[in-house]
């Protein structure tokens, strides 16, 4: 049984599953700082503390560090055994025709890890008070945060990492559950296209707007 | 032309290898690939030197047992087709080439640009073939099938297991190869009859003799020179789903 559990199938589908439920956590977390565009404080304080008390937001916030704890661990599992599998290189290197992103996906994905640890230290880790800060008002902090240059070139930086990641992530997740099809393969990657520019694209226009016109 | 070969020379299994450098002068090109190495011999014997060894057998195209990784690519830059089949045409006076064995640890190299490929036969062993009794040739349309699944599984089934998949894939992996084992098989009704031991017996073998994990780069589908297609992957995910 372990060896069905562990086989390299088995490790990417729920690399895919977990993946694929972490893309639908993405539009969910724009909507709710598109709130910071607002003057007041009120709406996204508001939807801040309702995702950190309602109860069926707890548990899949449970579900969601799961996902999150899924894909890496898996993900540079993998990654190991794909580098012990090619011990040697090639001298004249791979010219083989491959979309591009896909070649990065371990460096993209480290990135974005990077990038999530300092967005725990700035926010999650204050909601669970292992960092001091004022959980009631995470819109000021987010304010504060977007008006120092620093911060918004490595925001701006990581979320360009994340749409090159969701870009080859999100047709790959297809695939590796099987659904390759002719009749739907000519929209999964335009698909995959749009959403890799717009969710990024929505996070960056907020950084952006806060750190220049704020 | 003149040209210059950069290629990976290993006395043995356990020797450590490195590239030499050879002149090739009035290279033709009208010359085949593997003339030109054998043009190569001739001149290192005739120097009492030790030949380069290099797999060939049909040099028609059919076997792929001459598999090399030619200036980045498997089996040369030209798609869709073997070694044997790469003209010289492709190069131009002066080229520098670069003529490295198939790397991935389950194909050691045996000397020189020769691997050992069987970790592909010992996948084959597990389940790539239908063991039920099919008795004679029944009759034309006693068994129907629809015309798309008998393309798709003789697509898959023109596989020639030279291992390119493998020696593209930035993994090394064998999905490309061991998904159209599986679909020739699976496709038809006959050997849906074993479809479930067969997967699962192929797929824990791939993963015992220590191929990589398939990231869906496509690198696999852009070297196969039988065109083996990534569709392949995908089916044989679902047959692996489908067989617990």
């Amino acid at each position: 049984m372990s060896k069905v559990l562990f086989s390299s199938i088995s490790k990417k589908f729920v690399m895919a599953l977990a993946g694929l439920f972490l893309l639908t956590f993405l539009p969910v977390h724009l909507i709710i700082n598109l709130m910071l565009l607002k003057s007041e404080p009120g709406p996204f304080n508001t939807a801040a503390h309702f995702m950190a008390t309602f109860p069926l937001i707890k548990i899949m916030e449970v579900v969601l560090f799961g996902a999150i704890l899924l894909h890496i661990s898996w993900g540079i599992l993998l990654q190991i055994q794909n580098w012990i599998a090619r011990p040697v290189g090639y001298v004249s290197g791979n010219k083989s025709e491959v979309s591009f992103f896909s070649r990065f996906m371990i460096w993209t994905g480290a990135t974005i890890l990077t990038f999530l640890i300092l967005h725990w230290f700035n926010f999650y880790f204050i909601k669970l008070g292992i960092v001091k800060g004022n959980a009631e008002d995470f819109y000021s902090v987010a304010h504060k945060l977007f008006k120092i240059p620093a911060y918004d070139f490595i925001y701006l930086t990581c979320f360009a990492f994340l749409g090159f990641h969701l870009f080859h992530a999100f047709y790959s997740a297809f695939q590796t559950i099987g659904l390759n099809h002719r009749l739907w393969n000519p929209v999964v990657k335009p698909i995959a296209l749009v959403y890799a520019i717009i969710i990024p694209a929505g996070f960056a226009f907020i950084s952006i707007t806060l750190w220049l016109f704020r | 032309m003149k040209l210059t070969l950069k290629i990976w020379r290993q006395k043995n299994a356990g020797a450590k290898g490195n590239f030499e450098t050879y002149k090739m002068d009035n290279v033709s090109t009208k010359m085949a690939f593997l003339e030109m190495l054998d043009a190569l011999n001739k001149k290192l014997v005739e120097e009492n030197k030790d030949p380069v060894a290099f797999d060939h057998d049909c040099r028609e195209g059919i076997c792929g047992s001459c598999g090399m990784y030619i200036n980045g690519h498997p089996h040369g830059p030209v798609p869709a087709i073997t070694t044997c089949s790469l003209s010289m045409r492709y190069f131009k006076d002066g080229d520098t080439i670069w003529i490295e064995p198939w790397r991935a640890k389950p194909f050691p190299v045996i000397k020189d640009l020769i691997v050992d490929r069987r970790a592909f036969d010992k996948i084959q062993i597990a389940g790539g073939f239908i063991s039920v009794n099919t008795g004679a040739a029944p009759e034309a349309n006693s068994i129907l099938i629809q015309k798309n699944k008998s393309d798709d599984a003789f697509d898959a089934a023109i596989c020639i297991g030279c291992g390119a998949c493998v020696a593209a894939c930035k993994n090394a992996s064998a999905m490309l190869f061991v998904s159209a084992k599986i679909s020739q098989f699976a496709l038809l009704p006959q050997g849906r009859v074993e479809a479930k031991d067969r997967v699962r017996a192929m797929v824990e073998k791939m993963d015992e003799v220590g191929f990589g994990n398939c990231s869906n780069t496509g690198a696999c589908e852009a070297e196969c020179p039988k065109e083996i297609k990534l569709v392949n992957i995908a089916r044989l995910f679902r047959e692996y789903y489908k067989a617990f």
